[in-house]
């Protein structure tokens, strides 16, 4: 006869863990990284590896110091190894992805206390800083394809800092920028995969690309200029892996939409007045800070519980 | 021997900055180099030893509903006198310290050491408590401003110290790198000096008095109940 076993709840478990979904992430970003490799050779792979395998070995390094569990099999370091480095330009010297990696696993993730208790988003968080620090060389972009054209078409501009493009281009990825974020479309795909495995939700990335969408075509009043905006710079790569991080995104349906809004809003504020060319990192690190207030707003109704005026007079 | 422990306290064991908190400003303001740092620290060590060995005199002399103005007073002379000194003899000093210099007067540590210690204690005390808080003041700052400085620009007091081939990290000098620099220090001072989180236990437990629950009660029940 078995026993009858009393146990706290909860009693529903679901087959998903931290390790499937980061692999979904995983998956999902590896259009972009093909893309990567065929716009700006060789050396966007070795630099993906590199930030990978650092951050790998900081998770491990500063748990083991910290004495905590290891917990870098649940692949997060990885994800957020390949998130850095696509966010960086081809030419970064290696030992400044190193820097970033350092900042985004240890100081943004571990010093708070590990994956779902940073407050920010690592690979956001480290792109910025490295950003500040290295300007020149964090602004510097090679021209796609400068793998076969020879050391003089070195640098060239993002279609947002100034450079020609055609949507087109843009659309596949022909254009200057960071590793990750130049071609949209495998962007795209990768964040088709994540809505249909349902790892994230369409409303932050649908949110987010629509404001900066509709913000500039009224700002603008031309569509073409409007499409532009949302292909160019980093807004595809933050609205769809970035946007929609679990630990510093909203929980509740109406909070992500708030987010989404609230990160295209910053995006196109710092595009439009800012000194700054880009502005989606700005917009989500901002947001990220907010989020405990967005969930603390957008608490749903807990099933049957009475509402929050009478709770309070019963109180008294 | 307790005159030298008011001496040593201020250096580590109650370091203005990194135990108490107090004068966060000058702190992340002026240590994007540590020469600043070194002037900062030594310009508030002049003043606060003056300000605590003339307030300690005149302590008797102050009625106490306005001694919070009367102190300012007294900083802000000081302050005047050391501002104009830097100006005529180190005048680049003067010029980078900037509007800082002057902010001296209302440095809490100055203010916090003039009320707590200065006017209950006698003259010698006083002086020797404001020059042990001023040098553990300017040790932060030295402190602070040289990590800054060498990681930031890559030079210590204006020599170059960092290899070439390694960029410095801008982010160091502008005030977010004030405030990490300056966070991690004091996580460094508290880890060495084995200083534990606050533990919340009844005893210290603000509401303990209205709390019926756990530990408290049984305090209550040991305590003698009707």
């Amino acid at each position: 006869m078995s026993k009858l076993i009393i146990e706290p709840s909860p009693h529903i478990r679901s087959a998903v863990t931290t390790q499937k979904i980061m692999l979904t992430v995983i998956i999902a970003l590896l259009p972009a990284l093909v893309a990567s490799v065929v716009i700006f050779g060789l050396r966007a792979l070795i630099m993906t590896v590199v930030c990978c395998a650092c951050c790998v070995l900081f998770e491990w390094l500063t748990r083991k110091i910290m004495k905590r569990e290891n917990t870098v099999g649940d692949l997060s370091a990885i994800v957020t190894g390949m998130l850095l480095s696509f966010n960086l330009p081809v030419t970064l010297p290696l030992y400044m992805a190193v820097i970033g990696c350092f900042v985004a696993i240890v100081i943004v993730k571990q010093f708070f206390g590990g994956l779902g208790k940073n407050f920010a988003n690592p690979a956001i968080t480290a792109r910025i800083v490295l950003m500040l620090s290295f300007t020149s060389y964090m602004t510097s972009w090679a021209e796609p394809f400068y793998y076969n054209k020879g050391a003089e078409a070195l640098t060239s501009s993002t279609p947002l800092a100034g450079g020609e493009a055609g949507l087109l281009d843009m659309f596949l990825g022909n254009t200057g920028g960071c590793l990750g974020e130049t071609c949209a479309l495998a962007l795209i795909i990768g964040g088709i995969f994540l809505v249909i495995t349902k790892v994230i939700s369409p409303a932050t990335p649908l949110c987010f690309i629509g404001t900066v969408f509709l913000l500039s075509l009224v700002s603008t009043g031309d569509i073409t200029q409007a499409t532009a905006a949302i292909l160019s710079g980093g807004l595809m790569l933050g609205a769809i892996f970035m946007a929609t991080d679990y630990a510093t995104t909203p929980l509740t349906l109406p909070g992500k939409l708030i987010f989404g809004i609230g990160c295209g809003l910053i995006t196109m504020l710092i595009r439009s007045f800012g000194t700054m060319p880009e502005g989606v990192s700005y917009s989500i690190l901002l947001m990220n800070i907010l989020t405990p207030i967005i969930d603390r707003f957008t608490v749903p109704k807990a099933f049957g519980a009475a509402d929050k005026k009478r709770r309070v007079q019963d109180d008294k | 021997m307790s005159y030298m422990k008011e001496f040593t306290k201020g250096i580590i064991k109650e370091n203005p900055n990194m135990v108490m908190l107090l004068g966060m400003c000058p702190t992340l303001a002026v240590t994007t180099m540590a020469v600043n740092g070194l002037g900062m620290g030594l310009s508030t060590t002049f003043v606060l030893v003056c300000s605590n060995v003339v307030i300690s005199l005149i302590k008797k002399l102050i009625p106490s509903a306005v001694r919070l103005p009367c102190y300012i007073v007294v900083i802000a002379g000081f302050v005047t006198f050391v501002s104009l000194m830097l100006q005529a003899f180190i005048p680049a000093l003067y010029s980078s310290l900037g509007m800082f210099l002057s902010l001296i007067t209302v440095n809490c540590i100055i203010l916090g050491r003039a009320e707590m210690f200065a006017s209950k204690n006698k003259v010698l005390p006083s002086a020797l408590d404001g020059l042990g808080m001023g040098l553990g003041f300017t040790l932060t700052l030295v402190l602070v401003g040289s990590i800054r400085e060498i990681f930031g620009a890559g030079q210590w007091f204006g020599i170059t110290v960092m290899p070439e081939v390694l960029e410095p990290m801008t982010l160091f000098i502008l005030p977010a790198g004030g405030f990490f620099v300056l966070g991690a220090v004091i996580a460094i001072v508290n880890r060495i000096m084995k200083k534990k989180p606050r533990e919340i236990s009844c005893q210290n437990c603000p509401n303990a008095g209205n709390c019926y629950s756990g530990g408290c009660m049984q305090n209550q029940e040991n305590g003698g109940n009707e």
